[in-house]
């Protein structure tokens, strides 16, 4: 009986399981792993809903590569732009499958589906479900994988926790190491392909708007293996979120858009009743200093002025928690049931208190990760992708790929609403044919490779996992080290960028991670023990965490969500229309010259001696959409824009129309 | 509800008690905490508090308790157990609420009674996911090929079947349903994983499907496209373990945290199942 190929598939989020069932239509059959059921992954939590051109976008000139132009412009051209152009064109196709597959997404009266605007872009693009869009989307996706695991073509591991990929002595990925979380057996899989679909890493941070189960760790076990991590310091931070003890919670911009206004009292931590706090001691320091956008600045701004305010100001309304008020009391309360009913449910259900009453304290909170595995794509001659190509989502490891949150391939500098769970489907179902090609012309299989390369790479395993249960003294609690590192984390490396404090965070977080080595256990049973899983993940954050701040240290400039104030290209002083001009042709000569330094993804690399990361640098294919400023906001924005189209068009000239063929 | 400041009437601290179980067949027994209040904390917080403590109310070191969580958002459905007696979501059930409105001084948490416990508040609810299965609780596409869009569907059509996709397999309504009993099996010496795992799936076969898969078959056979299982999807609504066995008690829309209309699906199902019956019985 011939033995057949098999891949193993770490993360059962949208990605993961979108490479299942299209793995399975391919017939191949696949092993699926995940912490969790699969069916309660993070990516139940997106409520807002994904893009696509469509139909009546269309009609009002809206097409496939305006969608991939705002991908980049709002990923400030970080990302090589080949993936993010095939992407944008298979989206339409990809809201007709969920759409088959049985999606709840709201209707027209017609019976067409609904669609909403999202920041970013002009159009109507995004296709939703009520306010829970990516729980419809995962069912969906996992109904299909419980049909083919009836049929039997996928096995689903459940609770099981990725160790480590098992690499042969050529350094190929011949499957991995996992743990059963409730029985703690250590096993080695063997997998003829390994694809990550691991999601975010945003409880590096400690608390985060991400799910309990989002710590990197399982990327972060492949990178100490050797794969190599991408933009790791392009972090993205939402402007409101509702503080929790547990986690923080995503409050919708939309109380703001409705008229919500924000603001602290001027004298710290006034101890009174916020409603009992007059007019003019309240500080409403977004319509104070942006007169003309007031409370609905651009979303990096109010990221950035809320932060401003709590931590270098000290005005945050509670002495030991760090948030701001959002303000809906003046609003009538039939008004807002009208306009904002599902959401303030939401921030009434798990604070306890009615923000038509109370003003609602929110502050920034972590949000996605734009940086990941770093993976490979191979480019078509039309600038997409090459279907079916190995080289697709291939990470730098051989036989390992990666897809969804995890990868770092779409987002660039900075993600834009509703395109991530776009990203997910689509590089899940993209990277299958490429897969499948491979697995017709293998030359050996990994279950039929030596034991002792499983066996080996179990017994690891089992040390590390014996070693932590038995080790006695060094007293560190796991639980308050990962306290530590995120307020590090989040202190440091979010919103607001310091050369001085990243320096000294890396040394606090180098300690950590020593401290971390002498973690002592209140549980070492052999059953269903978190307190050791728990501790696995947080020694294995300091990897990622130190790719992190290596980066945003190293880079010494601004793009995206990656924000340093030392190294920001002022806005224009001079009111004198000549100087005036002098100033743009010199800010559009720093602007060139700071891409040319900084236009290029940040590499990071495990160096297991020192037990920390390299980093390093290489290049970004822009050759579709040439890189342009962004200049929102920004005083002088309209002489710049003048100058930087003129020499746009005197470097077009002589080189001939290279826009041939795009609309 | 509006909330006045009510911290002179918070207690400095209260108490947990846990009712706890080291693993499947053994003994539980009850175990008492004593956890700081603090502003906004729900019952995972203070689970949380526990972990990090690692001590109970007389000062005994002990293991964490273990327990399953994900989103904290109330959307997952990992983190239901019994508090204060009444099935629920820990993540949403908040300790200013339980403090004020159920009981001022303590807390009570168990696992759910219907699953297997795995420890402490972890259970199995294999069956329930097992459930589905059975059911073919999904569209049966012809594959992942661009083959256009979807069927047309109207707004009324849509509003009906969101609130039934909206089901996140918590199990409340099986916690409270008197007709759903435990199954609780052990591998037995020997015995293979596979097996044992069919051993398993035959016996949850056997025993009350439930009221969230009712629905769920229901969602789907409302589906212009899932329809086209309907007959099968029936076949298994009135197989041993079937509809048959609902008591009408009620109990399940009760306590669904997402207010799923439960008691219509199982309605609508039961009316589906019996014309289904009788046409079987007509066409021989
Ligand atoms: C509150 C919130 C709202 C959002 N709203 C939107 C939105 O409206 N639109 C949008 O486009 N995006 C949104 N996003 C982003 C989007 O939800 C995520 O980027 C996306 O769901 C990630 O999917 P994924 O498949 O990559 O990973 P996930 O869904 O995170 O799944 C990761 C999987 O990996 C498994 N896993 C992780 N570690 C291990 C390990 N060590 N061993 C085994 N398994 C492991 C997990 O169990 C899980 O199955 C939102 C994000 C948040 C936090
Ligand atoms: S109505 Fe049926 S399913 Fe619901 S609780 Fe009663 S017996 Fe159980
Ligand atoms: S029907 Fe309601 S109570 Fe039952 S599993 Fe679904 S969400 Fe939970
Ligand atoms: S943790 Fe997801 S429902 Fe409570």
């Amino acid at each position: 009986m011939a033995k057949k190929p098999r891949v193993m598939i770490v993360g059962g989020g949208l990605a993961g399981l979108a490479a299942a069932m299209k793995l399975a239509e391919l017939e191949v059959d696949v092993d699926l792993m995940s912490l969790t059921p699969v069916k309660r992954s993070h990516s139940v939590c997106a409520q807002g809903g994904i893009n696509s051109v469509n139909d009546q976008t269309r009609q009002l000139g809206d097409d496939e590569w305006k969608h991939f132009d705002d991908t980049v412009y709002g990923g400030d051209f970080l990302q090589h732009q080949p993936p993010v152009k095939e992407m944008a064109y298979w989206a339409p196709t990809i809201i007709d499958l969920m759409d088959r597959l049985g999606v709840t997404f709201n209707r027209t009266p017609e019976g067409f589906l609904d669609r909403r605007r999202f920041g970013g872009t002009l159009y109507k693009r995004t296709a939703f479900a009520g306010a829970t869009t990516g729980q419809q989307l995962l069912y969906a996706l996992d109904e299909q994988v419980r049909r083919w695991e009836v049929a039997g073509r996928i096995r689903k591991f459940e609770f099981w926790d990725f160790l480590a990929p098992i690499l042969d002595e050529t350094g190929r990925c011949r499957g991995c190491v996992a743990q059963d979380l409730v029985s703690m057996e250590i096993r080695a899989f063997p997998a003829d392909f390994l694809v990550l679909a691991t999601g975010g890493c945003g409880l590096i941070f400690g608390r985060s708007t991400m799910s309990m189960v989002c710590t990197g760790s399982a990327v972060s076990r492949c990178f100490q293996a050797g794969a190599k991590y991408g933009n790791g310091e392009f972090i993205q931070v939402h402007p409101t979120a509702i503080p929790g003890a547990d986690k923080l919670r995503l409050m919708s911009e939309s109380a703001r858009g409705e008229g919500g206004r924000v603001w602290v009292p001027r004298k710290p931590h006034d101890p009174r009743d916020p409603r009992q706090i007059p007019e003019e001691e309240r500080y409403y320091f977004l319509e104070e200093r942006y007169p003309e956008y007031g409370n609905l600045v651009p979303r990096d701004i109010a990221t950035r002025e809320i932060f401003n305010v709590c931590v270098n100001e000290g005005l945050s309304v509670d002495p030991d928690r760090q948030a701001v008020y959002l303000d809906l009391t003046h609003i009538p309360r039939s008004e807002l049931d009208r306009k904002l009913g599902g959401i303030l449910e939401i921030y009434e259900k798990f604070q306890g208190v009615d923000p038509r009453e109370v003003p609602m304290k929110i502050f920034p909170a972590v949000h996605y990760s734009m940086g990941g595995l770093w993976v490979d794509y191979e480019r078509s001659a039309d600038g997409g992708l090459v279907p079916a190509h190995p080289k697709n989502q291939a990470t730098n490891i051989p036989g390992m790929y990666a897809i969804g949150e995890c990868d770092y391939q779409y987002h660039g500098a900075n993600r834009l609403g509703a395109n991530s769970l776009l990203s997910c489907i689509f590089s899940g179902l993209f990277v299958a044919p490429g897969l499948k090609e491979q697995l017709e012309h293998l030359d050996s299989l990994a279950s039929e490779a030596p034991a002792t390369l499983f066996e080996s790479a179990q017994r690891q395993q089992q040390h590390r996992h014996d070693k932590l249960l038995s080790q006695e003294g060094g007293g560190e609690n796991p639980y308050l080290l990962h306290q530590q590192l995120g307020d590090i984390m989040t202190r440091t490396a979010t919103v607001v960028r310091h050369n001085d404090q990243l320096r000294e965070a890396i040394d606090r977080v180098l300690e950590l991670r020593d401290r971390a080595d002498r973690c002592s256990l209140s549980d070492t049973g052999h059953w269903t023990n978190q307190n050791v899983v728990f501790t696995k993940a947080l020694q294995d954050m300091f990897p990622v965490a130190l790719t992190i701040l290596r980066g945003a240290l190293l880079r010494d400039e601004c793009r995206g969500a990656h924000y340093k104030p030392e190294f920001e290209l002022p806005g224009l002083t001079s009111d004198d229309p000549a100087e005036r001009r002098r100033q743009a042709e010199q800010w559009v000569d720093a602007f060139i010259e700071k891409n040319q330094k900084w236009l290029k993804s940040t590499i990071a690399r495990w160096d297991p001696q020192q037990r920390d990361v390299e980093i390093s640098y290489e290049p970004v294919d822009t050759s579709l959409i040439p890189p342009r400023p962004r200049l929102y906001g920004l005083v002088g924005a309209e002489t710049i824009e003048e100058v930087w189209r003129e020499r746009q068009q005197r470097a077009s000239e002589p080189a001939g129309a290279g826009a041939a063929g795009r609309s | 509800m509006a909330e006045t400041h009510t911290s002179s009437a918070t207690p400095e601290s209260f108490e947990v008690r846990i009712l706890r179980q080291d693993g499947p067949g053994q003994a539980s027994y009850w175990e008492r905490h004593r956890v700081q209040y603090e502003p906004q904390m729900n019952v995972i917080s203070v689970l949380q508090k526990i972990a990090a403590q690692a001590t109970t109310a007389d000062g005994r070191s002990v293991s964490p308790v273990v327990w399953d969580c994900n989103c904290l958002e109330e959307i997952c459905g990992a983190c239901t157990m019994v508090i204060n007696g009444r099935v629920r979501q820990a993540c949403s059930a908040l300790v200013d609420n339980l403090l004020r409105y159920e009981n001022p001084t303590e807390i009570r948490l168990e696992p759910m009674s219907k699953f297997p416990v795995i420890r402490d508040l972890m259970v199995d609810r294999s069956r329930l996911f097992r459930a589905l299965e059975k059911v073919r609780a999904w569209v049966p596409v012809d594959g992942y090929y661009d083959l256009g869009p979807g069927p047309r569907i109207s707004p009324k059509v849509q509003e009906q079947a969101y609130p039934l996709s909206k089901c996140m397999s918590c199990g409340c309504c099986l916690e409270a349903c008197p007709q759903y009993t435990k199954v609780e099996l052990t591998q037995e010496p020997g015995e293979s994983d596979e097996a044992f795992e069919a051993r398993k799936k035959a016996a949850y076969d056997q025993a009350f499907i439930g009221a969230h898969a009712i629905s769920q078959a229901m969602l789907f056979n409302m589906h212009p496209t899932g329809k086209h299982e309907a007959a099968e999807r029936l076949d298994q609504l009135t197989a041993p373990g079937g509809i048959q066995i609902c008591g009408n008690a009620q109990n399940c829309v009760a306590v669904c945290p997402k207010e799923i209309p439960l008691t219509t699906s199982i309605g609508r199902a039961g009316r589906a199942a019996t014309l289904h019956v009788l046409r079987k019985w007509f066409d021989g």
